[in-house]
């Protein structure tokens, strides 16, 4: 399935933290596209999912929107 | 098989801990220093709303050139360790308005904070201790040393913190461990003292040396602390902000705008913030539909956002005369200005732009 998560005017980590809290609830290869209006998420939520084991299929910046688009991996944390 | 020996040929249980991650060096060290000593460690980072990290790189194009990654994520990177950022920005209101142990130097209530963190991290161990047992975790860390922040890193104060946390003998702090009672970790044997360190004190080249060791050639240095409200002029204007509104509350936004431009406050009925560069103009744009606010319309100059009740149109002309002030057009006999409100109605207002000595030193808020 595909979703889309709007966090355009939200300042880093308030985008990771809402990517974070919407993987959560989908499915290991659900894929997750994530619209950002802050230039530091083209870092932080490509590195939040390389930590977290989910895979960034896609970077678009477009003026100043920036799209990552991402598939969910395998989540094995206790939290 | 006797017990001893069943015992003995069982794998030895690897320890978990939970890292409280800043995105500083000495968090990142003492995960390091329980890596090494074989534990499994997941960082958590807490966002308060009153974080450095990010949000004035982010807005300010001044800074476009800095990298604008979050630390805690990158030395959660380095470190080979997951990372769970926590948004505690409504339930940490109540650390800031009412901290049990005071502020520090301006409105840093450093030590409650530091004891509602370690809070936040106990209950997610409890939690995940109830759910998955042993694939939980056994312990908390650190990188706190004793002697290294005036309010909330002392030998005194980091009993409090383990009693105060409900974290206890749960709670490990790996850099300064040995200056300090045992712990459960160390007490089971899960962490090895004798490998733990005995820093203390402000000096930092212990750490810097240590870093060194692990073959951390990079790691962040902030100055000043990762808080906002350990910096003077963004106290100020928090306390602006609580003196006029007569009450001790904030939202979200209001500490966000906090942040960001110019603020000038002529009188008690309204604020100006102002923006100083293109990449504040964006943020500011953003608040447009809560806000009244001021463009200049015959030359180039900043947006600005009316933060309280212009009570007449000579309160309006005063605060367009003020933003003309910030524009290119400083310098002409008129500027014509846009004013919208938030709903979209807008419409124009011409003045002459203030003189500096027409904005007095005091009506600058921070």
């Amino acid at each position: 399935m595909q979703y889309e998560l709007d966090v355009r005017r939200q300042l880093c980590p308030i985008p990771v933290i809402k990517t974070q809290n919407r993987v959560r609830e989908l499915q290991s290869g659900d894929v997750l596209r994530v619209t950002c209006t802050d230039p530091g998420a083209l870092n932080d939520v490509p590195a939040w999912c390389r930590i977290n084991g989910h895979q960034v299929l896609d970077t678009v910046e477009e003026g100043y929107e920036v799209v990552i688009t991402l598939r969910v991996g395998e989540t094995s944390s206790a939290f | 098989m006797n017990a001893i020996s069943e015992a003995a040929s069982q794998p030895a249980i690897q320890r978990r801990a939970i890292g409280l991650v800043s995105g500083g060096l000495d968090s990142m060290l003492a995960v390091k220093v329980m890596q090494e000593q074989g534990i499994h460690v997941e960082g958590v980072n807490f966002f308060t709303g009153f974080c450095v990290e990010g949000h004035t790189h982010a807005i300010r194009k001044r800074d476009k050139d800095k990298n604008k990654r979050n630390n805690a994520l990158w030395v959660a990177e380095t470190l080979g360790i997951k990372l769970h950022i926590v948004d505690i920005s409504e339930e940490y209101k109540d650390v800031v308005l009412n901290p049990k142990h005071g502020y520090g130097a301006h409105l840093n209530p450093c030590l409650d904070c530091k004891i509602f963190m370690v809070n936040q991290a106990t209950l997610m161990l409890n939690k995940a201790r109830e759910l998955a047992g042993e694939k939980g975790f056994d312990f908390i860390i650190t990188g706190e040393v004793v002697g290294q922040r005036p309010k909330s890193q002392r030998k005194e104060t980091m009993p409090i913190i383990s009693r105060e946390s409900g974290a206890d003998d749960r709670l490990l702090r790996p850099l300064c461990a040995r200056n300090l009672p045992e712990t459960l970790p160390e007490r089971e044997g899960w962490v090895d003292r004798e490998k733990l360190y005995d820093f203390s004190g402000r000096n930092r080249k212990p750490q810097i040396e240590l870093a060194r060791r692990f073959g951390l050639e990079e790691y962040a240095q902030p100055a000043g602390g990762c808080c906002f409200l350990t910096d003077e002029s963004y106290s100020n204007k928090l306390a602006d902000l609580w003196r006029v509104r007569h009450e001790r509350r904030y939202e979200l936004d209001d500490i966000m705008l906090l942040k960001v431009g110019r603020h000038i406050r002529p009188n008690d009925s309204y604020k100006l913030i102002i923006s100083r560069e293109e990449g504040e103009n964006r943020f500011l744009e953003g608040y447009r539909y809560q806000f009244t606010s001021l463009t200049t319309v015959s030359c180039p100059g900043p947006l600005a956002l009316i933060d309280g009740q212009l009570e007449s149109d000579a309160a309006l002309r005063q605060a367009a005369a003020i933003v003309a002030r910030y524009s290119k057009g400083r310098m002409d006999d008129t500027v014509t200005l846009e004013v919208r409100e938030p709903g979209g109605v807008a419409r124009e207002v011409t003045v002459a732009p203030a003189h500096p000595e027409q904005i007095p030193v005091e009506w600058h808020v921070g």
